[in-house]
């Protein structure tokens, strides 16, 4: 189960609110599949136990001193990865619903391919990593919405599990999307001309707490996240131009 | 109309004086309210005013005017809160990530 870390400078990035019923497990589980690679878990203020049983586990904590969010939660560990030089960072969520098994292949997939992001998707192979019917017909409305701006279906659009690159964590460091960020994330790098691709990952339900986004905030969520993706489209003087990406 | 300016004027220059407002903050309130003032005692230019704008009742220009003032002054505050929690978010991450270093630098030299 143990790999060997590849050239490459990685960190595991872990936001938590509240996780204390499964930070420990899922710090354990990431460091048991990727012995040596740091793990940092940015807790968000949690009112719990989070961060005692996250450095118990073994894992470094970036505490935030007041409640951000997810999106600035992730934002303040892409910004202290970035400063300490990391070249990936993989975000796993804290509530144990993401596989650390799939942590490799994420990894692998961003060493080689080329592309800034890689995300985790439940939905390229029949894996049996099911979610609920109201987060499926919004996961469907927005692969629809998404493929003219992005220019190709994302299987999993919502999907926290992403591996991103250092060019990524600069752009990501500067600007990144505050609430509900992982759809908006990706017009975010699209913008830029950055590339990202799907690897096929296992996810399973919640160990412990309860999903942020509750039916009453579902109508929100999709105001919300539409409003951040046409937004983030009609920033054209943030794009740059493709011959000076590479530069 | 007069009342409820004067009001507001009192209101905002008392808020002022017990900083509760900042100065900066408080202009946009006190130019609304002088302007509503003004145009609640001069009822001939406010009838010009009406007719300009196609109101046949006076008054209703006045709240119309005023329902204008007070959007481009809730527009402002509103580009002023967005920037304070860009910056507060911003201070945040800062003193998160300078708060991991300070403890990284002890666990070093405690170690």
């Amino acid at each position: 189960m143990s790999q060997p870390v590849p050239d490459g400078k990685l960190l595991i990035l872990i936001p938590a609110f509240n996780e204390e019923g499964a930070i420990a497990g899922v710090v354990r589980s990431v460091k048991e599949v990727m012995p040596g690679v740091p793990v940092l878990v940015v807790d968000d203020c949690s009112r719990d136990a989070t961060v005692t049983l996250a450095r118990g586990a073994g894992a470094q904590v970036l505490t935030l001193p007041h409640h951000l969010g997810l999106g600035g939660c992730v934002q303040a560990g892409y910004k202290l990865a970035f400063e300490l030089g990391y070249d990936y960072v993989i975000r796993v969520d804290g509530d144990g619903q993401h596989d650390a098994r799939d942590i490799p292949r994420v990894f692998e997939t961003l060493r080689t391919s080329g592309c800034e992001m890689v995300i985790g998707s439940r939905y390229l192979e029949n894996n049996g990593s099911g979610t609920s019917a109201v987060r499926t017909v919004g996961i469907r409305f927005f692969r629809i919405v998404l493929r003219p701006i992005l220019g190709k279906t994302v299987r999993d659009p919502t999907s926290g599990f992403v591996g991103v690159n250092r060019n990524a964590l600069g752009v990501f460091g500067r600007s990144f999307p505050l609430e509900y960020p992982e759809i908006e994330a990706l017009v975010v790098l699209q913008r830029r001309r950055f590339r990202f691709t799907e690897v096929p990952c296992h996810m399973r339900p919640r160990r412990t707490g309860r999903s942020s986004i509750t039916p009453m905030k579902s109508i929100y969520y999709i105001v919300h996240v539409l409003l951040g993706v046409f937004v983030n489209v009609l920033k054209y003087e943030r794009r740059i131009p493709k011959q000076s990406r590479r530069a | 109309m007069t009342g409820v300016s004067v009001l507001l004027i009192i209101l905002v220059l008392v808020s002022v004086r017990r900083a509760r407002i900042r100065v900066e903050y408080s202009v946009a309130w006190l130019v609304g309210a002088a302007a509503l003032l003004f145009f609640s005692r001069a009822r001939g230019l406010l009838r010009a005013v009406a007719d300009l704008l196609g109101v046949t009742y006076p008054p209703l220009a006045l709240v119309l005017m005023v329902g204008c003032v007070f959007l481009l002054i809730f527009y402002r505050f509103s580009l002023i809160i967005s920037q304070l929690k860009d910056d507060n978010i911003a201070l945040a991450q800062r003193v998160a990530i300078l708060e991991y270093h300070l403890r990284m630098m002890k666990d070093h030299a405690a170690s």
